[in-house]
């Protein structure tokens, strides 16, 4: 074409990026001698190696070392040796490394999006604009931290070794949110890159290399799924972080169960992206761009639930499919390329099928009449329409450019279908109007929610999910957290509750026979089963029978605490007063309960005094803190401020040991109420007659029906019985380890928030086991993003 | 209108006829030129305060976002970028404005519009068989009648700025007969300015009023309507002001006048195409779109041109629907075909003056 007839065309023509300098990079390595373990690069036993290639081609990159189980134990070597060093460093030694790393990363940025687009297939816009802007804005961002730590995060130190296993979609993105937190805490590292895209993270190392990262502080092992299995189960590593499939998610949350090792999954997500009536409509549908077309849909936060209002979704569908057609589909490393290819064959039959299968199951798939590369695994941008919330659109995490739309009529129902998923990763929400968009965003079940806009990211905002998106938070504050530990001070070791218990002798005395019910939604209620457990004095005389709760009863205890509204929207100044109340009114029963302890656990009067003070001080102290543990409020790089909410984590499963079971009770359940959290509680085995007693203490303080709920009974078996239950969010466990090992097992069902004590109870009476150690459980923290300007 | 047929409209730039009766194409001042596209002029509409109120919503940050992308995400390289460059000649109002402006500076203006490019480049690019030059100068009133004796014959309009431009805070009845007497010099394309305080007092009806008459007063000639976008402090503000400008009968809606403090900028330009593009769908309507002010480098005026592209698509690339308000930005666009054809980099002095 002559310039005059490209005058009258006025098309864009091809922008293609350079890749000679990618190239010559690719042709100077030995990919055989990837593994980048203490610091010198392994091949892998017997030359092993698997194939990276071009998903815009299908051609071979490169041959790469794939690591076994031996190379996964010579990197967490490695990393143990050189653990100490590092942890002892000071944060303004481990914040120049964190600073040189982002610093190296920005003098090679081009080479490093060029990269990516290649491995991955990634239009080269997003790369260079997006991905590697973002993990250098990491490093640099986490350099602070390490410096920051012992101002911010007194008593805490790095968990040790940490395995990261991370994906395929943002290959070094991915890696930065994994390394630059474990290094800024102190951690040594052991990651493994994804198979399909290995190669940033073989460059990265080598910028490591020249960084001053310590030898062995960072290792880099490619490999699949051998090498990932290795890092889960190797006992010398302490702390898990995994970025994925919620069905990986679920593996390793079982592999890990009863290890304590701390871990952190960001997994699945079908996102909700709300479009109300009064939005700027032009703008959602560029919001939706970014949404769902970005990175091809292969994004876990991707907004590929479209909800729009009835009035305005005729126009507004109008509106999307003119963009899509607009779209252009085509090489990575062309700078018009808006989507790219799938990262693998795979992945685009995956995709093709769930589209063939939501088109089976009523939904109509339209895609634009665009251009289409002759090779490459490509896949058009696809608008569903008219899904139903059953179709497999809806449903399931597709990660391909599918959009899949519904419509709602209100405020209400939009909520509602946007919360009716088993993920809770993100959701956007398109108003003008402030008022509604606050007053939505609350309500999502989701850690990150944007409103008026879509997939930001900075570093300093904490991203996770809720649900079945997994648990923990990454960038930022909370972030930080995933890497440290404080140490608790702890109790006992829990023995397992005998399987039978002695018959007990009846007690003296003319007192009028008192029966002890369980507590659910407000009222005494007798135990479904109508069995009894006998309560034994200190001295082995008959104390009382409480009621024998069985798996029935936790599911009505359960009902009756997600159908509490009233405690969770209380505000917190009422949720405060209520608990001052609470404390007040045990107050006046001192030496009632005084001699309840004394009589059941043989305490000294004077130890069984102490405990009950003691349980009121703490209900004193999470009166207070109800109004003050706060969530905070970012300054990303934008002009947006972005609220770190704290939102209570939902119905709370707590479990108490024997060991000073009214203040262990109360250690565990006020911090959960303070927070807005809904309670069903089993308390002491062997001493629950400190907790069916509370029942009048409760039912005088304005405590409303269903906020706690009180399941006596065998505290294994009811455990297990929560841990399986998947309306519960949260379970907090002091068992003994077997129940605390099943239990975290069981949790995957829906991925609920366990915290145990690995078979030790803690010591309730110490204020360390006190406070925002607790708090911080009873929270998930939700990063609404607030663009503003006008 | 059915969300398919809107659909099938705006996305691929087929314009049925069955849609649009084109008029006559419109008699300018000199020897007319057939236009390429034969565009149905906007009769304007009832002022529709409903239609107003569902274009309230314009939120600055997805904007801002927006712009920032396109720019990045579109590449106009070698070829296409010099094909390009030509096209933001071909849709420019050369323009001077100044009040040191005298009839010898306007006619060589003129002479620069007639022979935009140095021979050498014309032959170099292989566009030698077809006029491509700016499509208007754009002069104060008392140069209108000298631009129109320079430009006889050429095809280029002749563009006058006019009532009480830049602020319009004259009697009505000054800016009327301002504008009929620039019609009758010969301009062929007048561009009006509101007065802003109505839009801060949301005097909707008195603005489209006054346009209705400023139209009325145009006659053949072309209405532009420029809002000083600048002064308007938000973008809701641009997009109620443009869509009042199109129900008033405004041929062209424009930015701003070059001489507020800020000028055309691309988030400003995002709201206007987006009004043009909702007054498209309800009316069928063609408007056209002018960003003036302080584009003068050849980079600016592409993201301007890929922001046309994307939001309007094709049939806005047109010089009947796209200009620029230009003065310097010819020769940055001159230097940019030198440094295509041989490969230096040139400089301003290079290139004949205007």
């Amino acid at each position: 074409m002559n310039i005059l007839e490209r005058y009258h065309a006025m098309d864009y023509g091809p922008a293609p990026e350079a890749r000679n300098e990618a190239d010559a990079w690719l042709a100077a390595r030995d990919f055989s001698k990837a593994l980048f373990i203490g610091g010198d690069w392994k091949a892998a036993g017997g030359g092993k190696t698997f194939d990276t290639s071009d998903p815009s081609s299908g051609k071979l990159l490169a041959k790469v070392s794939d690591a076994g189980a031996a190379e996964i134990d010579a990197a967490v070597s490695a990393a143990a040796k050189a653990l100490p060093k590092w942890a002892a460093a000071t944060g303004y030694q481990r914040a120049k490394v964190l600073y040189a790393i982002g610093r190296a990363m920005q003098r090679h940025q081009r080479l490093f999006a060029v990269l990516e687009s290649i491995d991955n297939g990634k239009p080269i816009r997003e790369s260079r604009d997006i991905d590697v802007p973002l993990a250098i804005r990491h490093f640099i961002h986490h350099a602070g931290w390490a410096q920051a730590l012992d101002k911010d995060f007194p008593g805490q130190k790095g968990v040790g070794v940490v395995g990261q296993i991370i994906p395929w979609n943002f290959p070094l993105l991915m890696l930065a949110w994994k390394i630059a937190p474990a290094l800024a805490a102190g951690c040594a590292i052991v990651l493994k890159p994804a198979e399909f895209t290995p190669l940033t993270a073989i460059l990265f190392a080598e910028i490591c290399e020249r960084s001053g990262v310590p030898k062995g502080v960072v290792n880099i092992v490619q490999g699949g799924p051998e090498a990932g299995a290795a890092i889960v189960n190797h006992p010398g590593i302490q702390k898990i972080a995994f970025t994925g499939s919620s069905e990986v998610g679920k593996i390793i949350r079982k592999a890990t169960a009863g290890l304590g090792k701390k871990i952190s999954l960001e997994l699945g997500g079908k996102s909700a992206f709300v479009v109300f009536e009064d939005a700027d409509l032009d703008s959602a549908v560029e919001g939706l761009v970014d949404g769902i077309w970005f990175n091809q849909g292969q994004v876990c936060c991707a907004g590929s639930r479209l909800l729009v209002q009835e009035g305005i979704a005729e126009a507004f569908i109008a509106k999307v499919k003119t963009r899509m057609s607009r779209l252009r589909v085509g090489s990575p490393l062309d700078k018009n390329t808006d989507i790219g290819p799938l990262v693998d064959l795979t992945q685009l039959d995956r995709v093709k099928g769930l589209v063939a299968e939501g088109a089976k199951q009523g939904a109509v798939c339209w895609q634009p009449d665009v251009a289409l590369p002759s090779s490459g695994y490509y896949h058009l941008p696809t608008l569903a329409t008219g899904v139903s919330p059953a179709n497999i659109l809806a449903q399931e995490e597709v990660f391909g450019p599918v959009l899949a739309t519904m419509t709602f009529r209100n405020t209400e129902e939009a909520i509602e279908l946007a919360n009716n998923t088993r993920y809770g990763l993100a959701a956007s929400v398109w108003s003008e109007n402030v008022n509604l968009a606050l007053h939505v965003a609350p309500q999502l079940k989701a850690g990150v929610v944007w409103v008026n806009g879509t997939n930001m990211f900075d570093a300093a905002c904490g991203f996770g999910g809720y649900r079945e998106s997994g648990f923990g938070r990454e960038g930022g504050r909370e972030g930080m957290l995933e890497y440290l530990s404080a140490k608790l001070p702890l109790g006992p070791a829990i023995k397992p509750a005998p399987a039978t218990t002695k018959p007990v002798e009846r007690a003296e005395g003319d007192a009028i026979d008192r029966t002890a019910k369980l507590f659910i939604g407000g009222k005494q209620v007798r135990p479904d089963g109508n069995y009894s457990l006998a309560v034994a004095t200190a001295k082995g005389k008959l104390a009382g029978e409480v009621g024998l709760g069985s798996r029935k009863d936790i599911r009505d205890a359960v009902a009756a605490a997600r159908a509490c509204k009233a405690w969770p929207e209380a505000t917190a100044y009422n949720r405060s007063q209520v608990l001052y109340y609470l404390a007040e009114n045990l107050s006046g029963r001192v030496d009632e309960f005084g001699a309840r302890l004394t009589e059941l656990t043989g305490a000294t009067a004077k130890a069984a005094r102490d405990e009950v003070d003691q349980s009121i001080e703490r209900l004193f102290l999470y009166a207070g803190l109800a109004d003050k543990f706060e969530g905070r409020v970012h300054q990303p790089p934008a002009r947006a401020v972005t609220l770190a909410l704290h939102e209570p984590v939902g119905v709370v499963g707590i479990v108490v040991s024997d060991n000073a079971p009214l203040l262990g009770l109360i250690s565990l359940v006020a911090p959960a109420l303070a927070m807005g959290n809904t309670v069903v509680a089993v308390p002491s085995e062997k001493y629950p007659l400190l907790a069916t007693d509370l029942y009048q203490v409760i039912e005088y303080s304005d405590v409303p029906a269903g906020a706690i709920n009180i399941v006596t009974g065998r505290s294994a078996e009811l455990a297990g019985v929560l841990a399986r239950h998947d309306d519960v969010d949260g379970l907090w466990l002091f068992a003994d380890a077997e129940t605390c090992a099943r239990a975290e097992a069981d949790s995957v069902g829906n991925l609920k928030r366990v915290w145990t004590g690995n078979g030790r109870s803690l010591d309730w009476t110490s204020t360390e086991a006190a406070g925002d150690a607790l708090l911080r459980r009873a929270v998930e923290v939700k990063n609404v993003w607030v663009p503003y300007g006008d | 209108m059915s969300s398919t047929s809107r659909e099938a409209e705006l996305s691929t730039d087929r314009l049925g006829p069955s849609k649009i009766t084109p008029l006559p194409a419109r008699t300018a001042a000199n020897a007319p030129v057939p236009q390429a596209h034969g565009i149905a002029r906007n009769p304007g509409m009832k002022l529709d305060l409903g239609f107003m109120e569902s274009m309230r919503s314009v939120n600055r940050s997805a904007l801002e976002r927006r712009v920032a992308s396109l720019t990045k995400r579109r590449s106009i390289k070698a070829d296409n970028q010099a094909a390009w460059l030509l096209r933001a000649v071909a849709c420019m109002d050369l323009t001077t404005l100044n009040s040191n402006d005298t009839d010898e500076r306007v006619r060589r203006l003129c002479a620069k519009a007639v022979n935009p490019f140095r021979r050498d480049i014309v032959e170099g690019l292989g566009i030698a068989g077809e006029k491509i030059r700016p499509a208007a100068v754009c002069v104060y009133h008392p140069f209108v009648a000298t631009a129109v004796d320079a430009l006889r014959g050429s095809g280029i309009h002749v563009a006058a700025v006019s009532t009480a431009f830049p602020h319009g805070l004259t009697p009505l009845s000054t800016r009327l007969q301002e504008i009929e007497a620039s019609v009758s010099d010969g301009a062929d394309e007048i561009d009006v300015v509101i007065p802003r305080g109505l839009v801060f007092a949301a005097k909707w009806q008195e603005l489209y009023n006054e346009i209705v008459t400023m139209r009325a007063a145009c006659g053949e000639a072309h209405l532009k309507v420029i809002l000083g976008t600048g002064d308007l402090a938000t973008l809701r503000n641009v997009m109620l002001a443009s869509m009042v400008a199109m129900m008033a009968g405004a041929d062209f809606i424009k930015t701003s006048t070059g001489k507020e403090s800020v000028n055309a900028t691309l988030p400003v330009g995002l709201a206007m195409v987006r009004a043009i593009r909702a007054y498209f769908e309800e009316t069928g309507y063609l408007i056209g779109f002018k960003p003036a002010g302080g584009i003068s480098t050849a980079k600016a005026s592409l993201d301007w041109l890929v922001l046309m592209k994307e939001e309007l698509g094709r049939r806005w690339l047109e010089p009947d629907l796209f200009r620029f308000g230009a003065s310097s930005l010819l020769t940055d666009i001159e230097r940019q075909l030198e440094h295509h054809l041989t490969g230096h980099y040139s400089a301003n002095h290079r290139h004949a003056m205007a």
